[in-house]
C-alpha cells in the first residue's frame, strides 16, 4: 500500500462527493430533520392524546339499577363520565366504539349496599381500544371511591374512626439519577438511528463510487494511471467511512439540539419532577463503538456495490440489505434482550446492547471490549473483501 | 517501445464457457513509429491494448512496454504510459485543471512539475477558456482536450489509443488524429485500434490486422500490399479477416 496514492484517491474522492447532491442529502439533510420530525411526532401526539384521552368524559351505558337511585346519582355527578341513554345494542355499541363501556347494575344494589350483602357490579369494556380501556379505569376508581365511602359512612354508624380502613400506607421514591431514566427510555433507541444513519451515510457514496464510476466510463480511466487497484479500494474506502461517521455525528448533534429543546414539552412539562438527561460521555464512548460499525458497512458496502454494473443495479443490490441492519438493530431495541457472551457475537446487535448498556451508566468493560474487537474482525473481513473484489478483473470489467 | 510474445487471454463466460478473446498475439512497435490494430467489433483489440496497458492481465504470454513486463511491473509500465479511448470518460464533478493535476499526482509529479507541464497543456491545446469548468459542463470536442491533456501530462513515451475516433464528429476525430500524428513526431510509440480503414491508411506505419483473437496478417501498407495484391486496405483487410470466417 503506498499512502500518498491512498491520500490523493481519497482526497480527489471527498472533493467530489461533497459535490454530489444526492450524497450531500442522505448524508447532511436526512439526519438533521429526521430527530426534530420523529421526536416533534411522537411529543405532539403522546400531547394530544392525553389532553384529549384524559379530559373528555367518557361516555358509559347503564344497565338496570332503576331501583337504586344512589348509585345511579353518584354516577352521574361524577365528571370523568358522562351516561349516555340505554340502548338495547349497548355490548355492540361497545365495539364499535361509539360508547366507551356498559355498566351493569344488577337489582336491588343500593338496598344490598345498605344491608351489606356484597353484589357485583360488570363492566363490558373493549380493550383493543386505548380509550375504552381508559373508561374502565375511570369506573374502576368511581367504584373504589364510591366503596370507601360506604365503608366509612358505615364505621361512622358504628362509632368506629375512618382510619381502620388505612392502617398504614405506602410511599415509592424514584432513586435513579435521572440520566438513567434518560437511558432507559432512549438508550435502546437512540444506538438503533445512529446505527441506521451510519449505514445511509455510507450507502450513496459507496454505490457511486463503485458501480456510478463503472456507469460512467471513468473505471477505465482511473485503473490507466499508476495507482494500484488496493491504493484505489482504500481511498475509496476511507471516503465512504468518513461519509459514514459524518452522517452519524450530524445526526447526533441534531439529537442532542432536538432533546435540548424539547423535553420539558415531551415529558409531563412544568407539572413533572423527572429531568432527563444523557451523559455526553457516554455518547463519546458510543462513538468509539460506531467506528467499526462504520468500517464493516464501507466495506461490505463497496464490495457489493462494486459487483454492479450500474448505479440503478447497485441499488437492487444494496437496498435488501439495510434490512440486514435493521433488524438486529430492532432486536436491540427489544427489552428483554440483553448484552451477554453470546449476544456480543453478533455483529450490529452487539454495538446496539452494549450502546444501551453505557448509556445507561452501566460500563460491563469485559464485554465492551469483545463488542468492540468482534466489530473490528468482522470490519477487517469486510475490507478484505472490498480488496478482494477490486482485484477481480471479472467483476471490474463484468459486462 | 512496445514489444508483445504469444500474448493471450481467456475470459470464462457463463453462456458460451471459456473465450479465447486473444490468441497468441506478437508484434512490435518502434519509438517514432505508429502502429495500428485493426478488426472488427469483437476482433479482440481492446482486449490486446487493456493487457498492454496492464488494465487486464494476460492469460499466458508476455509482453514489455517502455522496457517494463506488464506481469511483473505492471504499476511502471502504466507511469510510463498514456492510455486513451472513447471509453475513458473524465469526472463529471471535477474541473478541467482538477481533472488534469489529479491525474498529475497519480503519475507521481511534484505540484511544481505539475503547474508547470499542466500550463504548457493547456496552452497547446487551447484550453485556458474552461479550465476552471466541471468536465460535466463541457462539450465534447472540450472534453476530447481534457482527455488529452489528462493522458500526457506526465509526458509518457508510450501512447495506447483504443478506438479513440469511435463516435466523433469529424472535426473531433480530425484533432485527435492530429494528436496522435504529434506524439509520433515528438518520437513516442504509438499503437492505436481502429475499425476506420481510411485513419489507418493516414496514419499507420505499421499494421496489424486481427481476427478473432488471432494476428492474421502483418506489415507496413506496402508490404501488405504486395503480398495480398490489392492496393487498398479495405479490400487487404476482408481478404484478411473474411476468407477464413
Amino acid at each position: 500500500m503506498n499512502l500518498r496514492n491512498v491520500l490523493i484517491v481519497f482526497r480527489k474522492e471527498v472533493r467530489d462527493m461533497l459535490r454530489d447532491k444526492r450524497t450531500l442529502r442522505s448524508m447532511v439533510i436526512i439526519p438533521v430533520i429526521a430527530f426534530p420530525l420523529l421526536f416533534g411526532l411522537i411529543g405532539w401526539a403522546a400531547e394530544k392524546f392525553s389532553s384529549e384521552a384524559g379530559q373528555e368524559a367518557s361516555s358509559v351505558m347503564v344497565r338496570g339499577g332503576d331501583d337504586s337511585p344512589k348509585i345511579l346519582e353518584a354516577l352521574r355527578k361524577s365528571p370523568a363520565i358522562q351516561i349516555v341513554p340505554y340502548q338495547s345494542d349497548a355490548r355492540q355499541q361497545v365495539s364499535d366504539k361509539t360508547i366507551r363501556a356498559l355498566v351493569e347494575i344488577p337489582d336491588g344494589f343500593d338496598a344490598s349496599v345498605t344491608a351489606g350483602n356484597p353484589q357485583k357490579v360488570s363492566v363490558d369494556y373493549y380493550e383493543a381500544d386505548m380509550k375504552s380501556e381508559l373508561a374502565k379505569e375511570k369506573l374502576q376508581k368511581f367504584f373504589d371511591d364510591y366503596r370507601v365511602r360506604i365503608a366509612a359512612q358505615a364505621l361512622a354508624a358504628r362509632g368506629l374512626p375512618a382510619s381502620l380502613l388505612e392502617p398504614f400506607t405506602v410511599g415509592a421514591q424514584n432513586i435513579a439519577p435521572s440520566s438513567r431514566v434518560g437511558a432507559a427510555l432512549f438508550g435502546g433507541m437512540i444506538p438503533y438511528m445512529i446505527i441506521i444513519f451510519c449505514f445511509t451515510g455510507a450507502m450513496y457514496p459507496a454505490m457511486d463510487l463503485t458501480a456510478g464510476e463503472k456507469e460512467r466510463g471513468t473505471m477505465e480511466t482511473i485503473l490507466s494511471s499508476p495507482v494500484s487497484r488496493t491504493d484505489l479500494v482504500i481511498g475509496k474506502f476511507l471516503t465512504v467511512v468518513m461519509a459514514s461517521v459524518v452522517t452519524a455525528l450530524i445526526s447526533i448533534l441534531s439529537l442532542g439540539v432536538t432533546f435540548g429543546m424539547s423535553k420539558g414539552r415531551m415529558f409531563g412539562g412544568a407539572g413533572s419532577a423527572t429531568q432527563i438527561s444523557i451523559d455526553p460521555a457516554a455518547v463519546g464512548a458510543v462513538l468509539v463503538l460506531l467506528l467499526p460499525i462504520a468500517v464493516l458497512f464501507a466495506s461490505v458496502l463497496l464490495a457489493v456495490a462494486l459487483f454492479a454494473k450500474s448505479y440503478r443495479e447497485a441499488q437492487t443490490y444494496v437496498s435488501p440489505t439495510i434490512f440486514l441492519v435493521i433488524a438486529p438493530a430492532i432486536i436491540g431495541t427489544l427489552p428483554g434482550v440483553e448484552l451477554n457472551w453470546k449476544t456480543a457475537l453478533v455483529p450490529i446487535l452487539n454495538t446496539c446492547l452494549v450502546s444501551k448498556e453505557i448509556l445507561a451508566g452501566n460500563h460491563p468493560w469485559a464485554l465492551m471490549a469483545a463488542v468492540f474487537g468482534m466489530t473490528c474482525l468482522y470490519a477487517a473481513l469486510g475490507i478484505v473483501a472490498a480488496v478482494t473484489m477490486f482485484n477481480r478483473e471479472d467483476v471490474l470489467f463484468r459486462t | 517501445m512496445i514489444e508483445a510474445r504469444g500474448l493471450s487471454k481467456v475470459f470464462n463466460n457463463k453462456k458460451r464457457g471459456e473465450v479465447r478473446a486473444v490468441d497468441s498475439v506478437g508484434f512490435r512497435c518502434e519509438p517514432g513509429q505508429i502502429y495500428g490494430l485493426l478488426g472488427a467489433n469483437g476482433a479482440g483489440k481492446t482486449t490486446t491494448l487493456r493487457m498492454l496497458a496492464t488494465i487486464l492481465a494476460p492469460t499466458s504470454g508476455a509482453a514489455t512496454v517502455a522496457g517494463f513486463d506488464v506481469v511483473r511491473e505492471p504499476a511502471k509500465v502504466r507511469a510510463h504510459i498514456g492510455f486513451l479511448s472513447t471509453a475513458t470518460a473524465l469526472y463529471d464533478r471535477l474541473t478541467a485543471s482538477e481533472t488534469v493535476e489529479y491525474f498529475g499526482q497519480l503519475f507521481g509529479l511534484d505540484s511544481t512539475a505539475i503547474t508547470r507541464r499542466s500550463a504548457e497543456i493547456f496552452k497547446t491545446l487551447d484550453m485556458e477558456k474552461f479550465r476552471d469548468r466541471r468536465c460535466g459542463k463541457l462539450s465534447t470536442g472540450m472534453k476530447q482536450k481534457v482527455s488529452i491533456a489528462r493522458t500526457i501530462i506526465h509526458d509518457p513515451p508510450v501512447m495506447i489509443f483504443d478506438e479513440p475516433t469511435n463516435g466523433l464528429d469529424v472535426m473531433a476525430a480530425r484533432s485527435i488524429t492530429d494528436f496522435i500524428r504529434q506524439c509520433r513526431n515528438q518520437g513516442k510509440t504509438v499503437i492505436f485500434s481502429t475499425h476506420v480503414m481510411t485513419e489507418a491508411e493516414k496514419l499507420c506505419d505499421r499494421i496489424g490486422i486481427i481476427h478473432s483473437g488471432k494476428l492474421r496478417a502483418e506489415g507496413t501498407l506496402d508490404d501488405l500490399r504486395a503480398q495480398y495484391g490489392q492496393s487498398s486496405l479495405e479490400e487487404i483487410f476482408v481478404q484478411v479477416s473474411g476468407d477464413r470466417r
